[in-house]
C-alpha cells in the first residue's frame, strides 16, 4: 500500500513541484527554442519522454555494472543511442513531424534533464522506481512545453494547435526567442504562487488537525 | 544456528560486492568497451530497418511536391529525372519532366539557395513550357520558425504564379512581397527561383 502512494507521489511531482522547467529550471534550450506552437511543445515532450524512459530503464537495470568513473560517458552513450533511434523511426514513419522537430531532435541529448534524472535517480534506484520517475519527469515536461508553446502560439500567432482563432498577425514578439523568455518568467511565476497557496493550505490544515 | 545465520548473512555480503564495480583500469575499459558496443550494434539495427521507410518517405514527399506545382501528370517523373548544370556554376540541378498522356505539361526543377537565414534551402519549383512558374513547393529548410519558415506559407507563394521574368523582393525593386521579419529568407528563395530559371534557358533554348 505505502509503495503504490509512493509511485503514485513519484509520478506526480513532475507536473508542478518538481517539473523539470517550471520548478527546477531544467532542459530550457529545447523549452524555449521549440514551443513557437503548441504542437511543437507537444511533440518535443512526447520525444523527451521516450528517451526519459528508456535510457532511466536501461540506466537503472545496469548500474551496478557501470564502475564510477564512467558512468556519466555510459550514460552520455546510451542516452545518444535512443535519441538516435527516435530520430530514425520518426524520420521513417512520421515525416511529417520530423520534419517540424528534426532540427531540435538531436538537442535531446544535451537536455540535461535526461542527464540529471539517469545521475540523479536512476542510477540509485530500482527500475520500476525509474521508469515512474522517468514517467513523471516527462509528462511533466511535454505538459510544460505544450503549455508555453500554446501561450506563444496564441499570442504570437493568435491560433492554437493549428487551428486560426482570430484573424490578424499577433504579437511578433512571442514567435522570436524574447517571447519565449518573457512567456516563461510569467508562467514561473504563476507556478511559484500556485506552489506558495497550496503551502500555506497545508499550514493552515495542519493546524487545524 | 550458527549455520542458518551465516546464510542469512551471505546475501548481504554479496550485494555489498554487487554494489559497484570498482573504478579499476580494466573494468572501465571493458565497460566503456561493451557499452559502445552494444550502442553501435543496436542504432546498426534500426538503420537497416529504418532505411527503407526513410527513403520511402523522402521519395513521397518528393512525389507530392511535384504533384503540388504540376498537377494532373500521369507519367513517373522522378524515373525520367535528368540533370542540368547551373550556368556560371559547377553545379547542377535536377529536372522532372512532367508528362501527362502525348502531352508534356512542363517541368518541375528542384533548386536550392544557400542564401537562408540558416542552412540550405530547397524547394520544388513547377515551370510549364513557356517558362511561366506554375508554383513552388518547400522540401527542405531551416529558417526561424514563425518567421523564415513562412515561405511555405500560401500566402507567400501565391505571388509567385504565372511569374515569366525574375522575382525580386521590393526592397531590391522587384514585386515580391517579402515575409516581414523575413526578408533574408524572402530573397533565398527568389535567389533559387531566379537559379531555376537560368538553367531552364538552356532547355528552352535546345528545342
Amino acid at each position: 500500500m505505502k509503495k503504490q502512494i509512493d509511485n503514485r507521489e513519484n509520478f506526480l511531482k513532475g507536473f508542478i513541484r518538481e517539473n523539470p522547467v517550471f520548478s527546477l529550471l531544467l532542459g530550457l534550450c529545447p523549452a524555449l527554442g521549440v514551443t513557437t506552437t503548441a504542437i511543437n511543445g507537444l511533440g518535443m515532450g512526447l520525444a523527451t519522454t521516450f528517451v526519459l524512459l528508456m535510457s532511466n530503464v536501461v540506466i537503472a537495470l545496469i548500474k551496478n555494472l557501470i564502475p564510477d568513473k564512467v558512468r556519466i560517458p555510459s550514460f552520455i552513450v546510451i542516452i545518444a543511442s535512443f535519441v538516435t533511434i527516435v530520430d530514425l523511426v520518426m524520420a521513417g514513419y512520421l515525416p511529417a513531424l520530423h520534419a517540424q522537430l528534426g532540427l531540435f531532435i538531436p538537442l535531446i541529448v544535451v537536455n540535461c534533464i535526461v542527464l540529471g534524472r539517469a545521475e540523479a535517480f536512476a542510477s540509485k534506484n530500482k527500475v520500476l522506481a525509474s521508469a515512474v520517475d522517468a514517467l513523471g519527469m516527462g509528462f511533466g515536461f511535454a505538459f510544460a512545453l505544450t503549455l508555453l508553446g500554446a501561450v506563444r502560439e496564441l499570442l504570437g500567432s493568435l491560433s492554437l494547435f493549428g487551428v486560426k482563432l482570430i484573424p490578424g498577425d499577433g504579437l511578433l514578439v512571442f514567435v522570436l526567442a524574447p517571447g519565449a523568455f518573457i512567456a516563461l518568467g510569467f508562467l514561473v511565476a504563476l507556478v511559484n504562487w500556485y506552489k506558495r497557496e497550496e503551502e500555506k493550505k497545508g499550514k493552515s490544515k495542519k493546524v487545524a488537525a | 544456528m550458527l549455520y542458518l545465520e551465516s546464510l542469512a548473512i551471505q546475501p548481504k555480503k554479496i550485494e555489498i560486492d554487487m554494489k559497484k564495480r570498482s573504478s579499476s583500469f580494466i573494468n572501465m575499459f571493458v565497460t566503456l568497451a561493451v557499452v559502445t558496443l552494444a550502442a553501435s550494434a543496436s542504432l546498426g539495427f534500426v538503420y537497416q530497418l529504418t532505411k527503407e521507410p526513410i527513403a520511402k518517405a523522402q521519395l513521397e514527399k518528393q512525389k507530392k511536391a511535384i504533384n503540388e506545382v504540376l498537377p494532373g501528370f500521369d507519367n513517373d517523373p522522378i524515373a525520367a529525372q535528368f540533370k542540368l548544370p547551373i550556368p556560371e556554376s559547377s553545379d547542377s540541378l535536377l529536372f522532372y519532366p512532367v508528362i501527362k498522356g502525348e502531352q508534356v505539361l512542363g517541368h518541375a526543377i528542384k533548386t536550392y539557395s544557400s542564401k537562408g537565414y540558416s542552412g540550405d534551402i530547397w524547394i520544388m519549383l513547377g515551370m510549364d513550357q513557356q517558362g511561366k512558374v506554375t508554383q513552388y513547393a518547400v522540401l527542405e529548410h531551416k529558417e526561424t520558425p514563425g518567421l523564415g519558415s513562412k515561405i511555405s506559407a500560401e500566402q507567400f507563394r501565391e505571388q509567385f504564379i504565372g511569374l515569366l521574368d525574375e522575382p525580386e523582393v521590393t526592397k531590391d525593386g522587384g514585386r515580391i512581397d517579402a515575409i516581414s521579419g523575413a526578408t533574408i529568407s524572402s530573397r533565398a528563395v527568389c535567389e533559387a527561383i531566379v537559379k531555376a530559371q537560368a538553367t531552364w534557358q538552356q532547355l528552352a533554348d535546345n528545342n
